[in-house]
C-alpha cells in the first residue's frame, strides 16, 4: 500500500471521519471503517461469460454519492493504470458500488485472473463526471450494447423511478451472453433483447430495435446509448432524422479523471471538451466519433506490448498454458 | 570575530556539484547533487549577517535566513532546522524548486558584487540532512475540538493543515489522485525533486497527526457544503491546484501524438510510465518532439522527453529568450541537455498523417511589438512567414486554467476566469471556507502556495477563536511556559463556533 510506504502511521486509512467523539457527521453516517483512502474490499465477483465479469465492491461513501452516468477509476494494484470504468450500479444500503468489466485489454484481463471477492483493488475514485439528468422526460429508450450493457442500468432504473416509460434495448453476441435481464425487465416497461445471430430476442443491431421502438411509439423524448463508440454512433445515425434528442456516454482514454491531463479531450461540435469533468454525457448528435475512435487508437503499439508481455509471464507461470487469442486493444475505458 | 564584511568573506561559492549534461540527459537521478557538510559551512561563511536582512523580507515566507546561517556556522544543524522550519514547512522541497534568484538571492547585498549567497542550497542542505538524521518538528498538542478538512495535497493543502495541526485540530487531508503531493507528486519530475523526498516531508507533516486521504474527489463523492452542514467540520480549506491544461485551438489538435505537458508529466511521474511495461500506464515519446510554450513546466517536459529518450526535443516560443517565462536556471539546464530553442515562432496547425498521427506543425515567424498589460512584448505574426516544423510529438505547455470540478459542485463564488474568490483572508464566500494557492492565485509557485496556506491557516484559527500567540510559531522567542505548546491556558477556547 502506497501511503503506507512511507511507513508512516497513517490513521486516515479506513478510519472514520466520526470518530466516537463526533457524533454530528450523522447524517453521512459513517461508522469507523468506512472511509477508506487505499485497498478497497470486493464483496463478491459474478462471471457473466469468459470475457465479463461483476465485481461489487465495498465503499459506503460512494454508494450515496453515486449518481447515473457518473463513473469511477480503478487501480487494480500498485503497478496499475488507470482504468475508467463507468458504475453499472450501486447500493446504498449494502453500501457498494458494482462494476462489470469486459476482458479486453491487459489491464482487464489481468483484474479478471486476479481479482476476487476477499481480495481488494488497490485505488478506487469517484463518482466522476457530470451525473445524467431525468429532467421531465416522459418516454425513454435506453440503449446498451457490449460493455455498455451494464452501465444503462442505473439509467434505466433513475429514469424509471422518476416517472418515465423507460423501453430498454440490449444487444449481446448471442443469447449465452445475456445477463441482467431480471434486473432490466423489473425497470423496463419494454425490453427489447438484440443478438448478433438471433439466439434471443431480435436477430441484429440494437438499432433495429430502436427503429422497431420508433414505429411502435411516436412520443419518445429522449433516447441514452452505452456502448462501443461505433454501435454508438450507428444510434445517434437512427435517430438524427427522426429528431429524437440522443444522450450518449463517452469513454475516451483517460488519466487522472479530474480534468488535470486533457487526455480526455473530445470534440463536441466544433468544440474541445474534457470528457472526465464536461461528461462523459454528450449530445449524440454533436460527437465526432471518428475522432474519438481515432483517439481510443493511440496506445495500441503499447497495448500489444503490454499484452504480450503479461501473457509470456502468464506462460511463465503456467496459470495461462494456451496463447491468449487475438484480441483487439482494450480503448482506454472499458465503459 | 571580526565583523564580516564584503572584503573579508569568500568570494565564490562554494561548489554544488551536478551531473555533466550529456550523462544526465539520459537519466531521471538528481541533476543537481547538493553541498556536503564542508560546501555548507564554507557557503554559509559567505553570508553578512546583515542587521536588516533584505533577503528575509524578500522571502514570500520570511525565514530567518541569516539566523539559520549563523547556526549553521556554529555547527547547531538541528537548531538551524528548527529556525528554519519555524517558517517554511518543506524545506528539502523549497530548497530545490523555489525561484531564489527572484527571491531571498535576488536582494542579498553579496550579490552585487559577487554571486549571492546561496540561500536555497543551505535551505536545502538542512532539509536534506532533517530527512536522513530523522529530524521533525513535533509540537503535536493532540486532537483538540475542531475538526478540519482540506482539499488537495499539495504545497497549500498541506501547509495549511500542518500549522492546524500543530494549533491541535484533527485535520484530515482529501486527494483525489492515489497519492499525496500535489504537483510535488505528479508534474515536477524526479530528476528536479525526487518522490522520497516529496514523501519525506509529506511525511514529515503527517507526524503531526494530519490523515491523509486519497482517492478522494472532493465536490463528487461529497460537497464542500456537505463538508460542513453534515461531515462535522469546522471550517475547510481548499487547495486544489490550478491544474487544468490549456490548448490554443488550433486545427489539429485532437491528432494522435498531441497531449498537454500536464499529461506527459503525469504519466511519468505519477504513473512511471518510464517504467512501462513493468507499470501498466504507457507513454509515446516519439523520436522528434516540440513543446509549445516555455515556461517551467515546458522545461520540465522537455527534459522528460529526453530522458524517456527522443532523439530531438525542440521548444517553440512565440517571444524571446529574454521574455521566457522559465528560471533561468531550468533553460540553462534544458539547454546544456541538447534542447533547441525556436523563439519568435508560434503553431498556427498541426499536421497529421493519413494514420491521423502528427507528422509537423505549421508555424508562423513572431516579432515583438509595443508591451502588453503584462509588461512583456506582445509577439505579432509576420505575414508570409509560415513555415513547416518536423515533429511527431506535440506537447502544449501555455498554462492552466481553474479545475472546474468545486465551481460545479458548490455554491462558492468564482472570479471572471473561474478561480476561487476570497478576501484578504483568504475566507470565501461559504462561511468556514477559505482557499489558497493556485486555485486562488492561477498558476504560480510552490512557496507562495505554501504561504497561502499558513495564511489561511491563520485566518481560521481567528474563525475559530483559537487564540493561539505567536509562539506555536517561534518558540524559541517567546517561550513556552505557562503555555500548552505556545497556546497560553486562558486564551484556548473550547466552545465550537456554531456554522450555520
Ligand atoms: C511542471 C510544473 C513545474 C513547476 N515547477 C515549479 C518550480 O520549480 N518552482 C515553484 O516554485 N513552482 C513550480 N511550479 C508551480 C507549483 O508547483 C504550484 O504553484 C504549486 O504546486 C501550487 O500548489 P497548490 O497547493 O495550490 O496546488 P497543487 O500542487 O496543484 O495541488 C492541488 C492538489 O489538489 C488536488 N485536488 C484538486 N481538486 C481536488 C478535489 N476536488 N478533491 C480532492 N483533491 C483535489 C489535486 O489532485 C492536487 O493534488 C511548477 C508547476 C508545474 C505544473
Ligand atoms: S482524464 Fe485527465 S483531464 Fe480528463
Amino acid at each position: 500500500m502506497v501511503l503506507n510506504d512511507w511507513g508512516l502511521a497513517m490513521s486516515g486509512q479506513g478510519e472514520s471521519l466520526g470518530s466516537a467523539s463526533q457524533p454530528d457527521c450523522a447524517t453521512l453516517n459513517m461508522p469507523s471503517g468506512e472511509f477508506i483512502s487505499s485497498g478497497f474490499p470486493i464483496i463478491s465477483r459474478t462471471d457473466f461469460s469468459d470475457t465479463t465479469f461483476l465485481l461489487e465492491i465495498h465503499h459506503p461513501v460512494m454508494a450515496r454519492a453515486a449518481r447515473p452516468g457518473q463513473f469511477v477509476i480503478v487501480i487494480a494494484h500498485e503497478h496499475g493504470e488507470r482504468i475508467p470504468l463507468t458504475l453499472a450500479d450501486f447500493d446504498r444500503d449494502r453500501g457498494t458500488v458494482t462494476l462489470v468489466v469486459q476482458a479486453v485489454g491487459k489491464s482487464t484481463k489481468e483484474m479478471q485472473a486476479n481479482l476476487q471477492a476477499g481480495g481488494e483493488v488497490f485505488g478506487l475514485v469517484g463518482p466522476m463526471g457530470v451525473p445524467s439528468n431525468q429532467g421531465d422526460v416522459k418516454k425513454v429508450i435506453c440503449v446498451g450494447g457490449g460493455l455498455g450493457v451494464a452501465p444503462i442500468f442505473p439509467q434505466a432504473r433513475a429514469f424509471k423511478e422518476a416517472g418515465a416509460y423507460v423501453i430498454g434495448i440490449v444487444g449481446f453476441r448471442n443469447i449465452d451472453l445475456i445477463f441482467w435481464e431480471d434486473k432490466f425487465r423489473a425497470v423496463c416497461d419494454e425490453l427489447i433483447i438484440c443478438t448478433d445471430d438471433g439466439s434471443a430476442g431480435i436477430k441484429g443491431l440494437v438499432t433495429l430495435g430502436i427503429e422497431q421502438a420508433a414505429r411502435d411509439h411516436s412520443d419518445i423524448d429522449e433516447l441514452v446509448a452505452i456502448g462501443p463508440p461505433i454501435m454508438m454512433r450507428a444510434c445517434a445515425e437512427t435517430t438524427r432524422p427522426l429528431g429524437i434528442k440522443t444522450t450518449v456516454s463517452l469513454n475516451p482514454i483517460m488519466v487522472d479523471g479530474t480534468g488535470m491531463c486533457g487526455g480526455c479531450r473530445v470534440k463536441i461540435g466544433d468544440r474541445i471538451k474534457f470528457a472526465c469533468v464536461d461528461g462523459p454525457d454528450f449530445d449524440g448528435h454533436e460527437v465526432d466519433f471518428d475522432d474519438l475512435m481515432n483517439r481510443l487508437r493511440r496506445y495500441k503499439a503499447e497495448e500489444k506490448v503490454a499484452q504480450e508481455t503479461w501473457d509470456k509471464n502468464c506462460r511463465q507461470l503456467q496459470l495461462d498454458p494456451e496463447p491468449a487469442p487475438d484480441t483487439p486493444p482494450e480503448s482506454g475505458p472499458t465503459s | 570575530m571580526a565583523r564580516k564584511t564584503i572584503r573579508n568573506i569568500p568570494q565564490q561559492r562554494a561548489v554544488m556539484p551536478v551531473q555533466p549534461p550529456d550523462i544526465r540527459a539520459h537519466n531521471f537521478e538528481e541533476v543537481a547533487l547538493g553541498f556536503d557538510q564542508d560546501a555548507a559551512i564554507l557557503e554559509s561563511e559567505r553570508c553578512l549577517v546583515c542587521p536588516k536582512p533584505a533577503c528575509v523580507d524578500a522571502c514570500p515566507v520570511k525565514i530567518d535566513i541569516p539566523g539559520f546561517i549563523t547556526s549553521i556556522l556554529s555547527h547547531n544543524y538541528r537548531e538551524a532546522y528548527d529556525i528554519m522550519t519555524d517558517a517554511t514547512l518543506l524545506p528539502a522541497v523549497c530548497g530545490r524548486v523555489c525561484p531564489q534568484e527572484d527571491q531571498c538571492e535576488g536582494v542579498c547585498p553579496v550579490g552585487v558584487k559577487f554571486e549571492p549567497v546561496a540561500i536555497g542550497r543551505l535551505e536545502r542542505w538542512l532539509g536534506d540532512r532533517a530527512i536522513s538524521e530523522n529530524w521533525h518538528t513535533d509540537s503535536y498538542i493532540g486532537s483538540g475540538p475542531f475538526k478540519i478538512g482540506i482539499v488537495g495535497s499539495g504545497p497549500a493543502g498541506m501547509a495549511c493543515a500542518a500549522d492546524l495541526a500543530k494549533a491541535g485540530c484533527d485535520v484530515t487531508v482529501f486527494e483525489a489522485l492515489h497519492e499525496p503531493g500535489g504537483v510535488l507528486r505528479y508534474g515536477i519530475p524526479e530528476f528536479r525533486l525526487p518522490n522520497e523526498v516529496v514523501d519525506a516531508e509529506i511525511g514529515n507533516l503527517a507526524k503531526l497527526g494530519i490523515k491523509i486521504i486519497c482517492n478522494t474527489l472532493v465536490g463528487r463523492l461529497f460537497t464542500i457544503e456537505q463538508m460542513i452542514e453534515e461531515m462535522g467540520f469546522h471550517a475547510v480549506f481548499i487547495g486544489s491546484g490550478a491544474g487544468t491544461p490549456k490548448f490554443m485551438d488550433i486545427p489539429g489538435e485532437n491528432l494522435n501524438g498531441v497531449l498537454s505537458a500536464n499529461e506527459l508529466l503525469t504519466r511519468c511521474n505519477l504513473m512511471h510510465a518510464g517504467q512501462f511495461p513493468d507499470y501498466d500506464t504507457p507513454l509515446q515519446i516519439g523520436r522528434r518532439v516540440a513543446v509549445i510554450g516555455s515556461g517551467n513546466t515546458a522545461m520540465d517536459a522537455m527534459r522528460v522527453a529526453l530522458r524517456l529518450g527522443a532523439k530531438e526535443v525542440h521548444c517553440i516560443y512565440r517571444r524571446t529568450d529574454a521574455e521566457c517565462p522559465a528560471r533561468l536556471e531550468e533553460l540553462h539546464h534544458a539547454q546544456e541537455e541538447g534542447v533547441d530553442f525556436h523563439w519568435l515562432s508560434a503553431p498556427v496547425e498541426i499536421l497529421g498523417n493519413d494514420d491521423s498521427r502528427v507528422r509537423a506543425l505549421r508555424c508562423i515567424r513572431m516579432e515583438l511589438g509595443e508591451p502588453d498589460s503584462s509588461g512583456r512584448r506582445r509577439p505579432i505574426p509576420v505575414p508570409d512567414s509560415e513555415f513547416e516544423f518536423q515533429a511527431d510529438t506535440v506537447v502544449y505547455a501555455i498554462g492552466t486554467s481553474p479545475n472546474p470540478i468545486l465551481g460545479q459542485t458548490s455554491g462558492l463564488k468564482l472570479d471572471a476566469r473561474g478561480y476561487i474568490e476570497t478576501d484578504d483572508d483568504l475566507a470565501t464566500s461559504l462561511a468556514g471556507v477559505y482557499a489558497g494557492g493556485d486555485i486562488v492565485t492561477g498558476a504560480a509557485t510552490v512557496i507562495l502556495a505554501m504561504g497561502a496556506g499558513r495564511k489561511a491557516a491563520q485566518s481560521i484559527r481567528d474563525y475559530l477563536a483559537i487564540r493561539d500567540t505567536n509562539s506555536v510559531y517561534s518558540a524559541a522567542q517567546e517561550g513556552l511556559e505557562g503555555t500548552v505548546f505556545g497556546i497560553d491556558q486562558a486564551e484556548r477556547n473550547f466552545s465550537p463556533v456554531r456554522l450555520h
